[in-house]
């Protein structure tokens, strides 16, 4: 071998790793070269939506499975984590892991009998749950502040060093979302992964194979509402104020429109999907009057012409399209 | 190695099945046939637990598998092939591969998010092993080519090297060769020989005459959901029952 094919080969073993280390400094650099509060404010939000992207891509795009209820469990995350650290003055980093095992339980507990149905059915069960729960954060106003929302969030803190100035939050939250999207990775590249990517394509097929397609759908959507709910502490740990409306059905389908958009079953798409949905209204003004518009525009044109998704349909076309020129060269 | 006890299925009211019964040696190829309709792919779905059978009793080495979902008679060692190809066609034809492997590959969440070194080796040694068995079937050039872009008869060939590559104890054989031209035939045919004199234990649905009566140890006759003859090869085909089973019904449809 020389040099050059081994440097490819290095290359080609490590790539996964070496775009993690790419992206990580990133994210290590930008306030370097950008420390403008808002521009901040908008890799924050980038950072926790790719967090609950993450897991719904998981649950849509490998488990093959439709929530469009994930708010629920980012909202639980911020109000619990609100309340917990705020009314009942818990250390902050002691609430958001004692939401999350809540949260982890809730989920369990609906996912076993709701995670029977498939289609239609799941998504009006999970756009249900999305209802009960923002009705309960409007109504219930004594503990969660109701319609005007919640204030006074405690920041998250080590030691004396406490995440209050934009520029520690970035690092702060771009370490969850890095560290949560290395795992995902890893998942995906192992036989639990392929296990779920079988049971997204074809769930007999799959259960022939030996996966427990069941259990294996209720563990991803335990998965994921782990990491919306961490989203969500993070989210309400680092604005300090929360309000329902973050947390309703529209939120839900913004979440669902990241993974189309990004694509099923793309980790690198999710946070692609995550970025650009959050980042869109900044480039075009029009977007922030008819926001729900333009999303659902993009939903039905990502869904006619790509339905697995813009990021994971090009890269589909472009791995058929190089398999048969390859093809035709050899023949 | 593997004992039907007076199965039966009925679908609404319908029955599929009624009170078959036979037995599949350890090591020998048992090939099960008749006429379409005749109940061959649902018996394969109530042994492998994709659709439980009525009533009856499966026993797999002595274990009874009559109630086990899919996936654990999967786990027992009973690995089957699909009459509709059954791929996954966004994979690669190397994953779909290694998707036989599910049961080696570890089911613990935790431990895939933290891909320890011993998990890395563990993938590393299942890769090794789906290229091998793609070797075997003459695959190795398309191994990165999504799956859905094959031609009909590698995806058959595909199917068989996901089916195999775990080495089941027993593999399970939906007509493996349908469809196929009388060449891809013959070389399905030649891995079919060469897997049962390594005494791979097989059951086959076929349809394919020829094919059954050269590899088949034992035949089973299936007619209307009813067993009507098992024995070697030699015998059934002199069995009068089976002959009007296939050619009474020549006569009638003639």
């Amino acid at each position: 071998m020389t040099s050059i094919q081994r440097l490819l080969y290095f290359l080609t073993l490590h790539r996964t790793g070496l775009a993690v280390c790419m992206v990580s400094l990133g994210a290590l650099l930008f306030p370097v070269l950008d420390d403008n509060p808002y521009t901040l404010g908008l890799s924050h939000l980038v950072a926790i939506n790719t967090l609950v992207v993450l897991g719904l891509n998981l649950f849509i795009g490998y488990a093959g499975q439709i929530s469009l209820g994930h708010a629920t469990f980012f909202g639980l995350g911020a109000y619990g984590s609100a309340i917990i650290s705020t009314t009942w003055a818990v250390s902050p980093w002691l609430s958001l892991i004692l939401v999350a095992l809540c949260v982890a339980l809730l989920a369990l507990v609906i996912g076993i009998p709701v995670l029977r149905l498939s289609g239609h059915y799941l998504a009006m069960a999970t756009l249900g749950l999305n209802f009960v729960v923002y009705t309960i954060l409007i109504q219930w106003d004594e503990v969660t502040g109701g319609p005007s929302g919640f204030a006074g969030i405690p920041a998250l803190s080590c030691a004396d060093f406490v995440f209050d100035t934009p520029v520690r939050q970035h690092y702060l939250l771009w370490a969850f979302a890095l560290g949560a999207m290395l795992l995902m990775l890893n998942l995906v590249r192992s036989g639990v992964g392929r296990g779920l990517a079988a049971v997204a394509g074809d769930e007999i097929a799959a259960s022939s194979l030996g996966v427990n397609t069941q259990a294996a759908k209720v563990k991803i959507f335990v998965l994921s509402a782990v990491l919306a709910s961490l989203a969500g502490s993070l989210f309400a740990h680092s604005f300090g104020y929360i309000s329902p409306d973050t947390f309703g059905i529209f939120a839900s389908t913004d979440f669902v429109i990241m993974v189309v958009v990004g694509g099923m079953g793309s980790i690198w798409g999710a946070a692609f999907g995550a970025a650009f949905l959050t980042l869109l209204p900044e480039w075009m003004d029009i977007f922030d009057t008819y926001k729900d518009l333009v999303h659902g525009g993009i939903l039905v044109l990502v869904l006619m012409f790509l339905p697995q998704g813009l990021v994971t349909g090009l890269m589909d076309m472009l791995k058929i399209r190089w398999a048969l020129r390859r093809h035709n060269a050899s023949a | 190695m593997l004992q039907l006890n007076n199965i039966s299925k009925n679908f609404a009211g319908l029955p599929a099945l009624c009170q078959v019964s036979f037995q599949v040696p350890q090591g020998q190829l048992t090939a099960l046939i008749g006429p379409n309709g005749a109940g061959k792919s649902t018996l394969i779905n109530c042994i492998t637990g994709v659709a439980p059978c009525s009533s009856g009793r499966i026993s797999f080495d002595q274990t009874d598998i009559t109630a086990l979902p899919a996936h654990a008679i999967t786990r027992l060692g009973i690995q089957r092939t699909f009459q509709n190809l059954r791929l996954f066609p966004r994979l690669s034809v190397l994953d779909n591969v290694l998707t036989g492997l599910t049961c080696e590959g570890g089911s613990s969440l935790f431990m895939a998010m933290l891909r320890l070194p011993y998990l890395r080796h563990r993938e590393r040694r299942l890769k090794l092993r789906a290229l091998e068995a793609l070797d075997r079937y003459g695959l190795t050039a398309k191994a990165h080519w999504p799956a859905g872009v094959l031609a009909y008869g590698d995806k058959k060939r595909v199917e068989l090297a996901r089916a195999t590559v775990g080495n089941p104890r027993l593999l399970v054989l939906d007509e493996p060769v349908a469809g196929l031209n009388a060449e891809e035939t013959c070389v399905v045919a030649e891995h079919l020989r060469q897997l049962r004199r390594n005494g791979q234990t097989i059951v086959l649905v076929e349809h394919d005459m020829d094919l059954v009566m050269n590899a088949a140890d034992q035949v089973v006759v299936l007619d209307s959901g009813q067993c009507i003859a098992s024995g070697t090869p030699e015998s059934v085909q002199r069995n009068p029952m089976v002959l009007e089973a296939y050619l009474g019904r020549m006569e009638a449809t003639a």
